[in-house]
């Protein structure tokens, strides 16, 4: 992994003309510190879809699947009876239990909460703080005197399953209000992205920008286009499911860094940035992964 | 050294040895709470920038186990280990700043 | 409370094709609670699929096969609407059936 320097160097050099153009054609659409997510998504896009020229552009939302045939066979058969099928059944339950005070998780959300998983993580104008669909649900929980569940248990992934699988087919409608602590927050997690950590030294970036479809031990690497349409995950290594802030965490624990507490701003931050770049992409979810 | 002449009874030898080896124990034991203590100073360091290494919190763990077995040799070894991933994660985290846009997709 | 046995049963001329998924946990019995106890073996000892009362798929299993199990067989002689059973009973003595018809 770590003599992949050289790919970086092309990479950027690649890319040069592209960004020296536009800054030479545009007028200010983007911010004064260069920031200029619209651009940013498209470049993020670009990229995958020439470095993979055969995969068609929704079907990246598949991770690995879309990148390996043998892979994608099992995973077709297995999508006959998902193995995510019990957790989803599961939160259709959770979702529809009233809490103590009679009200229910439909009264925090839009549409009572169905088909609207696609517009998470949203930037919570009032807070000031990126709100992914996970918090949502925590804060909703609080907000009608209920304790919040654990970020990375199976009843927080149930939910999100079944937010998620009434969203399914729906494309990723992220939005950046024009608040300047909104596009912090996107800077953040594209920052956070790209950072390299831990004692491996990887940075998300090193695995899924720069290595999706090779493998690690014995996993096949997905592309960080869509990775997180799928979300949240049953995930055959787990045995069972894991919501977005299970992933991040065991992510962190791979490369050799004490992870970050559930939700942390830059967990959250990170989830707004991916889920940006993803924009127009379908949501999978619930998902199946190795 | 004076103390050891041949033929002279190697008396304050004795002495200065024994006293050495106590003193020894207990130079030990200073040396690992102040190795250890550099090497806490460090991971705290690193957990204000958000970034410590699972490798590091093993090796402190270690230590501290190592000293209370009275293991003091192995105790400041891990110590000083702790305190060197610290530090590299500490030069990670502040190198990356700048560092990261290398990667970046532009 | 649903059944634990999912079944989708399909006909191509003489060959029917049944693919099922079973929620059971499938304990191995080594694997340890975060307090260090170990969590008991509770795993599906048989499984039978039964077609017009006669067996046409019997799995022995054991703590080799993880939890919520997938299994996939085809066999011959079965019709679009037959009657196809499915059983299974575990190490601690629970069992669970049901019954499907092919499609």
């Amino acid at each position: 992994m770590a003599a992949h320097i050289g790919r970086v160097g092309r990479i950027s050099v690649r890319w040069l003309s592209i960004p020296v153009v536009l800054l030479l054609a545009t007028t200010c659409a983007a911010t004064a510190d260069g920031t200029d997510p619209v651009r940013e998504a498209r470049a993020f896009r670009d990229y995958f879809i020439q470095k993979f020229p055969n995969v068609k552009l929704d079907d990246f939302v598949n991770g690995p699947y879309s990148l390996n045939e043998d892979m994608r066979r099992q995973w077709e058969e297995k999508e006959q009876f998902p193995p995510y099928e019990f957790s989803l059944e599961t939160g259709k339950e959770l979702f529809a239990k009233p809490f103590a005070n009679g009200k229910h998780y439909a009264d925090c959300f839009p549409d009572s909460g169905i088909g609207v998983r696609q517009t998470y993580p949203q930037f919570d104008m009032k807070s000031g703080k990126v709100v992914t669909l996970e918090l949502a649900l925590n804060q909703c929980r609080e907000a009608n005197g209920e304790k919040p569940i654990s970020y990375t248990g199976e009843d927080m992934a149930a939910l999100t399953a079944y937010m998620a699988f009434t969203s399914r087919g729906k494309p990723f409608d992220i939005k950046i209000p024009d608040d300047p602590r909104a596009l912090e927050a996107y800077e953040n997690g594209k920052r956070y992205f790209y950072t390299r950590r831990g004692q491996l030294n990887f940075s998300c970036a090193t695995c899924h920008v720069q290595n999706p479809g090779e493998r690690l031990r014995a996993e096949v690497l997905a592309p960080a286009l869509g990775i997180l349409n799928a979300m949240p995950i049953y995930r055959s290594e787990w045995g069972g499911m894991g919501t977005v802030s299970r992933r991040f965490i065991t992510c962190n624990s791979q490369v050799r860094r004490v992870p970050l507490e559930p939700q942390a701003e830059e967990y959250r931050d990170l989830e707004y940035f991916l889920s940006y770049v993803a924009n127009g992409l379908p949501i999978s979810g619930p998902g199946s992964r190795p | 050294m004076k103390l050891f002449v041949k033929g002279r009874t190697p008396i304050f030898g004795l002495l200065a040895a024994s006293l050495v080896c106590g003193n020894a124990l207990a130079a030990s034991e200073a040396y690992f709470k102040s190795a250890y203590a550099a090497a806490d100073a460090a991971e705290k360091q690193a957990g204000t920038l958000r970034n410590q290494w699972l490798a590091t919190e093993s090796a402190l763990a270690d230590a501290k186990k190592a000293a209370q077995q009275g293991d003091f040799d192995r105790a400041i070894a891990a110590a000083k280990e702790a305190e060197a991933l610290a530090k590299a994660s500490i030069f990670q985290a502040t190198s990356e700043r700048e560092a990261w846009k290398t990667l970046e997709i532009r | 409370m649903a059944s634990s046995i999912r079944v989708r049963a399909i006909a191509n001329g003489d060959v029917t094709e049944v693919q099922t998924l079973i929620q059971h946990p499938m304990d191995s019995g080594f694997i340890k609670t975060d307090k260090g106890d170990f969590i008991p073996a509770h795993y599906i000892t048989e499984l039978t699929f039964e077609h017009n009362g006669k067996p046409v798929f019997i799995a022995d299993w054991g703590t080799a096969v993880s939890k919520d199990p997938y299994v996939k067989f085809a066999f011959k002689g079965a019709a679009k609407g037959d009657d196809l059973k499915v059983s299974w009973i575990d190490n601690k003595g629970e069992s669970d059936a049901a019954t499907f018809k092919v499609q």
